[in-house]
């Protein structure tokens, strides 16, 4: 064992992810699966065609608890929560005072007065110390540690749920609510990072094994490791936090408009509300796109953009191969100008300027779950 | 009569004649994983013992092959265009890279035979 590896935190699952075969490789200080026997092209597209469990328990589960505490979490975030249903789930960013984006999160309304966020693991301790810094007096946060997160993911997961967990099939896209699963006891949001449709489940650390290995045991269930996460929310056009989305791009250059409330755009009351509603009513000077290159070379984080004349238009964020495309697919941002789908763009990968065009988001439709 | 010898870097060269055909192993395309895309060298390149020769890229990462010796470019394996997963199926066989012309054969007894190959993966992890 190595120095890096005796310092690494690891998930409830862990000894199951080493019964599995699964490649252990560092991962926000954890250690994680990076794929099993099958393979991140298997994994893939057995996610897409079926379902597929991942272990994202390395990712911060927060409750915080007290009167006004959806009017609270709007100072810090742009997204309508007071106006958030009980046993709904909205995605969200932290924002800071020059508009950038110190995190994505999850918020789901537990309660009137209550609140269950989910960040990512990167970012847990600073997100923590930022709730923690700002809370109001009256509130409560509670760090849940002792939880572990699992994901399942794919057109077959209702399949797969509704054995185990009847009630499951009620909830509908962004909902959460307490589900018993196998006989366990979970908090479980329909929501995922695929694009696919899916339940992640909140679960007790001690409980976590068994239920990973009661879902596992049901039909077209396999797990998946991190590296076809990555490629399936990178064709789902989704933001990975740290590459396509930083303290240094807006909300609305980064194409989340979306995520801003109504009530938000006119009351502001976020940080950087100022300079994040200038760029919407002006537009922003530059936005992530999808890029797609024309040859078979997949071009990755950091590849130059260009236009045709070999002018710089700025870099990719994410990319790689995308197994259900079968090809290259990538983000990044350019200039507004540049930002319609269809332009024709340059990527240069090793040297060579290679041809490609801003293509619409997402790179595989979305399939959600409609009630 | 032909010859098969192994880099530290887990390529292949199998020589008949004055032609290398240059591959990587089956450690390799099982570290890589799943192999979307390769390229290889134009015909007529010329490459130095272990220069930047080809590029391999699973659905993770790029990564760098070399040559194991000094030579001319002759042919790129042209299937893996369409069928880069070739590598995976047939590392050591339709999966190769590229052919060359050896500029100096003597380069080769600096490579290891199979034994030594064999016994140099069991050094690994």
């Amino acid at each position: 064992m190595s120095d890096s590896d005796a310092v690494l935190l690891t998930t409830p699952l862990d000894g199951l992810h080493r019964e599995l075969g699964g490649k252990m490789v560092p991962f926000a200080g954890y250690a994680m699966p990076v794929q099993y026997p099958a393979g991140i092209l298997a994994e893939h597209l057995h996610t897409r065609a079926a379902a597929g469990l991942f272990d994202v328990s390395h990712m911060g589960q927060v409750e915080i608890t007290g009167p006004g505490v959806a009017a609270w979490l709007e100072s810090l975030v742009p997204a309508e929560i007071q106006g958030l249903g009980l046993g709904r789930t909205r995605y969200s960013v932290f924002t800071n005072d020059q508009g950038g984006i110190e995190d994505d999160l999850m918020i789901s309304r537990l309660g009137e007065e209550r609140l269950f966020l989910v960040v990512n693991a990167a970012c847990k301790q600073a997100d923590i110390a930022h709730l923690q810094r700002h809370l109001a007096p009256g509130l409560t946060l509670t760090v849940l540690a002792d939880r572990a997160l699992l994901a399942l993911q794919g057109p077959g997961a209702s399949a797969a749920m509704a054995p185990i967990a009847p009630e499951a099939a009620a909830m509908g896209f962004m909902s959460i609510g307490e589900l018993t699963i196998g006989g366990i006891a979970c908090l479980a949001t329909r929501s995922g990072y695929t694009g696919e449709d899916g339940w992640e489940i909140s679960v007790p650390a001690d409980q976590a094994e068994a239920l990973a290995r009661t879902l596992l045991a049901q039909p077209g269930v396999k797990p998946v490791g991190l590296g076809a996460r990555d490629s399936l929310r990178l064709e789902a056009g989704l933001c990975l936090y740290g590459s396509d989305i930083d303290t240094a791009t807006t909300p609305i250059e980064a194409g989340l408009a979306w995520i801003i409330g109504k009530r938000r755009r006119e009351q502001g009351g976020f940080p950087g509300a100022a300079i994040i509603l200038a760029q919407l009513r002006d537009g922003p000077s530059r936005l992530r796109v999808g890029l797609k290159p024309d040859g078979r070379a997949p071009a990755r984080a950091h590849t130059e953009i260009t236009d045709s004349a070999g002018a710089r238009l700025g870099e990719i964020t994410s990319g790689g191969f995308g197994p259900s495309v079968d090809g290259p697919v990538a983000m990044g941002y350019v200039p507004a100008a540049s930002a319609a789908p269809g332009t024709a763009i340059k990527l240069v990968v090793r040297g060579k300027s290679l041809d490609a065009h801003v293509a619409k988001l997402p790179f595989h439709p979305h399939r959600y779950h409609k009630a | 009569m032909s010859q098969t010898r192994f880099t530290k870097d887990h390529e292949w060269i199998r020589v008949e004649g004055d032609i290398g055909t240059v591959g990587i192993t089956d450690y390799a395309q099982h570290a890589l994983g799943d192999i979307v895309f390769v390229e290889t060298p134009a015909p007529g390149s010329t490459l130095a013992k272990g220069a930047e020769a080809a590029v391999v890229e699973s659905v993770k990462a790029a990564s760098e092959v070399y040559s194991p010796v000094s030579g001319t470019v002759t042919e790129g394996n042209a299937a893996l265009e369409e069928r880069p997963a070739l590598v995976n199926e047939s590392p050591e066989d339709e999966g190769w890279f590229f052919k060359l012309r050896l500029a100096d054969a003597g380069q080769l007894a600096e490579l290891m035979d199979q034994a030594a190959y064999e016994a140099f993966l069991k050094t690994l992890d």
